[in-house]
This record gives C-alpha cells, structure tokens and sequence, in this order.
C-alpha cells in the first residue's frame, strides 16, 4: 500500500485497543461464566462418571459404572423409551404446528388475535402449565374423565395418568401442547418470508390451494422445518419438567425417559457416580443424534437448492 | 388480492379449525380458571358439570390463608427472574456486541461452542452444580438457583441481541471513530442508546425465560421454603388428605400474571424478533 497523509489513518494509529483485543474482552466475561457454569461442570460429570461418588468422594472405578449401565435391560429400556418419546412427540410438534401455522396464515379477520392466543403454553412456566394438565388429567373429578363420560367414551371415572400407557401418551399429549406454540410461530414466520410471485404464478396457471401448499410452501419452508425439528427433538429429550410434575416418572417407570432417570439416580438416590455415566450417555446420544441429522439437514437443503 | 379470497365454506372450514386448534392450545388455562372460581363441593362433585351458579372468586382469598408463604413464592419468582435477567443482560450486551459488529479470531467458533450450550439441559450437569453450590455454601440461596438460570440463558441472549445489533447503521460508530471516540465509548455512547428496543425485547424474553426455568433448580438446590419460586411452592397445596384445587389454579393463575402483563404489552416485538432468525431477508 502506498503512504498518504491523509487525517484518517493518523486517527487509526492513536492509542486504542486493537478490534481483536477489545472484542475478546467484551465476550470474556461471558465466556467465564458458561465455563465456570457449563464447560467445566461438563468435564467434571465425564470425571465422576468412572467414580462411585456419593455425598462423599468416591473412588476411581475405571468403566464399572458404564458396564454396569449398558448391561442393565431396564436402562436399555429406558433409552428405547426415551427415542420413542422424543420421535413421536417432535412429529406430533411438527404436524401439529404445521398446520397451526398454516391457519394463522390464513387471510381471515381476527388472526391477529389468533397468533397472540397460541402464545400463552409458550409464556408461561412449563411448571406451571403442567398443574393445569394434572387437574385435567385427574380421574375422579378432571374434565376430561368427566367429559369422556358424558359423551360415552368412557364408561367410569378414567384415572390418565395412573396406567402405563395412558400415561405415556398424556404426557406426550402435554409436551405436544408446550411445544407446539413456537414450532407454530417459526413456520408461520418462514411461511411469511415466502415470496408471493411464486404463489401468484401458481394461481394464473391454475394451481389450486392444496397444490400451492404441497409444492410451495413445504419446500420453501423446508429449511426451517428441518432445523426446527432438530431444536425441538433436543428440546423433548431434554425435557424435565413436564414428565416430573406429571408423573414423577411412574407409574412403574412408564415415563421415565433418559433425564428423569438420570435426575432420580443422582440427586435422588445420591448415586452421583452412577448418575454422572447416565449424563455422559445423554450427551453422547444426543451429540451422535445431531450429528446424523445435521449430514441430513445438508443433504436436504442441497435437495432443495438452499446454499 | 383475489388468489386470498375463500368461498363461504372454506372460511367456516378455516374458523372451525382454528377453533378446534385454539381449544388444544387453551383448554389448560379455561379449566385453570373455571376451577379457581368453583366451590369445592362443586369440583368434587360427579357427574361433571362445567357451569355452576355458585362461581366467586373465594379461592383468590382463601388460598393466602391456605399456604402463607404464596406472596412469598410470587415474589421469589419475580425476585429470581429479575436478577437473571439483570445478570444475563450485563453478560450479554457486550459479547452480543462483538458477535455483530467486530471481526476477531475464533469468532465461528465460540459463537458455535455458546450455542452448543443450548443442547445440554440442566439436569445433565446438576451433579457437578451441586457440588460447585455445596463447595461455595450457596445451596439453599437464591444465588443457587440464580446463577444456573443465566448460564442457560446467555446463549439465547447473544443470538437475539447480535441479530438486532447487526441492523443499527454502521455509518453511525464509524463517523463516532472518526471524530476520535474510543472503541469503549462508541459503544456506551452510541450503539446501546440506539439499541434500545432491541435490548427491552431481549430482556423481556430472557425475563420470560428466567421465570419459566426455575422449577429444576429450585427442587434441586433449595430446600429453604422461603426462598422458594412459585412453581415449586404449588405442590403445597397437595395435602395428605385432599387437593385443593380450586386455591392451587387460583395461586398459579397469579403467579404467572407478572410474565402475562409484559408479554401482551410487548407480543408484537417478541414474535418478531424470536422468529427473526428463521426468516433470512
């Protein structure tokens, strides 16, 4: 570069920190916190997974733990349990707000105040919104055991959340409805940034609505739908709340997923060793499942001529 | 436009439908408030009947008799997501800052690695917390269920704030650099006071956030009733004998009034910016 006097560069030479330097300052504090919080945390339940720690430290039990774990048929179980959980629950997610989405974006009056209605299972604390499903799960006196009868679906008081079946799939039923608010906004928000030529060229060649829908709006919103169902899928492996006020992971373990029975080895039983082998499985499983889905993710959006 | 126009029964279709989609989302919070105003000779009263003439809004008054400590727990809630949003806010402001505007090493990957945060739940790394909390005497403190909560919410926080951050002008910090501001003051001086819509809207979904998270932490770290969140201080109201659920819907309904009132002010800015990500301009 040649030398010129001109002022600016003259400014860009005073005394200030240098772009890289006050940027890594900025994000520090940040960064110390999660690795005092998460990142070291993490290292310490991958140390305390080859011990048998409890309330007092333990001693090195090299793999004894993982053996222990994978040779046990009811952890088996539980894996299978928690995939089967989290399949069903994203595809009921991602059918559920597709089509909810859809319907907000229809051009009809009041959907303004339909959007803002769909918001509150999202707003409110999942906590919180499971008490609500508990009341309406309750056999003797809930609505919907109550209604079941009244209708005749139901030939006496139906206790939802006391068999294994039935509460397995009343707790998807409400995960369902926790999550389906912000997988409904994302594919609204996507189906909005679709370019209306598209539907407008469509239409003069005579396309009807299904046809536009099925040959549109899906692969346009393809992208969003792919990464959503990933964020969500991780969301229901992970999801805590809902399962312990619910059922606490009964009856008879019929609930209990990959999180609870971690949740109950550790901090119930005060089996951190054990405990920590159950969280190092969840990463690794969720980390591969990522992983596979993220080449999937590629491939489609290769499919679909997204860059 | 024409293409948008329905026949008559697409639109009663459509209404139907949504109704029917409405009543999923809703029916929790119907029934939530239809049993805080019942009686509960009517509750537990078979067959089931949805309407009586006996509604009133007793259960608002007897639950603080019922459990003591529920203004408490209201304003632990309130008290807890205030300080996780203020926390998180400090934390985030300036990485959400760099993440926009300033190009440094490894800046793909630590924003990856903070992201990748947002894969582990809290309950996987609550064996080391609590022993992190039991080292540094802060089980059974506000701080034990305080401290997690912003860890799990930085990451959200900068990939909110970074998207509007990267919206304000440019020309702006670089006219400020020009006249000799330093890179410190170009932010506190210039960038932050047109950031400020964008700072209420992440504040306001980190709040939400904070609120809506505390259950695990708070059964995990905290054994003080009086430190207690509201979501873990409903289980009060299951006795030995019997539920009270009319007072526990109306305690709940309460509770979540502080995250409702800012949500309906602020619901428009929300949906927008939480869904900014997933439409690319």
């Amino acid at each position: 570069m040649v030398e010129v006097s001109l002022p600016i560069p003259r400014i860009a030479r005073r005394r200030d920190l240098s772009e890289a330097w006050f940027a890594w300052i900025l994000i520090a504090p940040a960064v110390v916190f999660i690795g005092f919080i998460v990142a070291w945390p993490l290292l310490e339940t991958i140390r305390l997974s080859f011990t048998d720690t409890s309330m007092t430290s333990g001693q090195w039990v090299g793999l004894d733990n993982y053996t222990k774990m994978l040779s046990s048929p009811k952890f088996l179980e539980i894996v299978g349990r928690t995939f089967f959980w989290m399949v069903l629950s994203v595809s009921l997610k991602l059918i559920v707000g597709l089509i909810g989405a859809t319907l907000l974006n229809a051009a009809v009056p009041g959907r303004a105040l339909f959007r803002m209605l769909v918001m509150p299972p999202w707003v409110i604390p999942i906590a919180i919104g499971c008490f609500g499903w508990l009341w309406l799960y309750n056999g003797q006196f809930g609505f919907l055991s109550g209604m079941g009868q009244r209708l005749g679906l139901l030939s006496g008081p139906f206790e939802f959340l006391a068999y294994r079946n039935s509460a397995f799939y009343s707790a998807i039923v409400t995960d369902v409805w926790v999550g389906t608010p912000l997988v409904s906004l994302f594919f609204l928000a996507a189906m909005q940034g679709v370019s209306r030529d598209l539907y407008e060229a469509a239409w003069v060649d005579g396309a009807g609505r299904w046809y536009r829908f099925r040959r549109i709006t899906v692969p346009q919103i393809m992208p969003v739908i792919v990464s959503m169902a990933l964020l969500s899928a991780i969301w229901t492996f992970n999801s805590f709340d809902i399962i312990y006020v619910l059922t606490q992971g009964g009856p008879r373990g019929a609930t209990t997923t990959m999180i609870i029975d971690t949740y109950k080895t550790a901090i119930g039983n005060y089996k951190f060793g054990e405990g920590s082998t159950r969280a190092v499985a969840i990463v690794v499983l969720l980390g591969l499942f990522s992983l596979l889905y993220l080449t999937l993710l590629n491939r489609v959006n290769k499919f679909y001529g997204v860059k | 436009m024409l293409m948008d126009r329905y026949t008559l029964v697409q639109k009663i279709g459509i209404y139907v439908a949504i109704a029917l989609f409405l009543t999923f989302i809703l029916l929790p919070f119907l029934e939530m408030i239809r049993t805080s105003l019942s009686p509960m000779s009517h509750l537990f009263h078979a067959p089931y009947e949805i309407w009586t003439s006996e509604f009133s809004f007793d259960a608002y008054r007897t639950m603080w008799l019922k459990v003591p400590l529920l203004g408490r727990y209201i304003l632990n809630s309130m008290y807890i997501a205030s300080m996780v949003t203020t926390l998180t806010m400090i934390l985030v402001i300036p990485a959400a800052y760099a993440y926009a505007r300033l190009d440094f090493p490894f800046k793909q990957i630590s924003l990856g690695a903070f992201l990748a945060v947002n894969m582990f739940a809290g309950a996987v790394l609550l064996i080391p917390l609590y022993r992190v909390m039991h080292t540094l005497g802060l089980l059974n403190t506000y701080w034990s269920m305080i401290i997690p909560g912003v860890a799990f919410l930085i990451p959200t926080g900068i990939w909110l704030l970074r998207g509007y951050l990267e919206k304000i002008p440019k020309e702006l910090e670089e006219a400020a650099y020009v006249d000799g501001a330093s890179r410190l003051y170009t932010l506190r001086r210039v960038v932050l006071p047109l950031a400020v819509p964008g700072l209420i809207v992440v504040g306001v979904s980190v709040f939400i956030g904070a609120y809506a998270q505390q259950y695990l932490f708070a059964i995990t770290f905290n054994q003080v009733r009086e430190y207690q969140p509201l979501a873990a201080g409903l289980f009060e109201f299951i006795g030995y004998q019997s539920v009270e659920w009319n007072q526990m819907m109306a305690a709940a309904l309460t509770g979540i009034v502080p995250v409702v009132v800012v949500f309906l002010f602020l619901q428009k800015y929300l949906v927008a910016g939480l869904t900014a990500g997933a439409v690319k301009e």
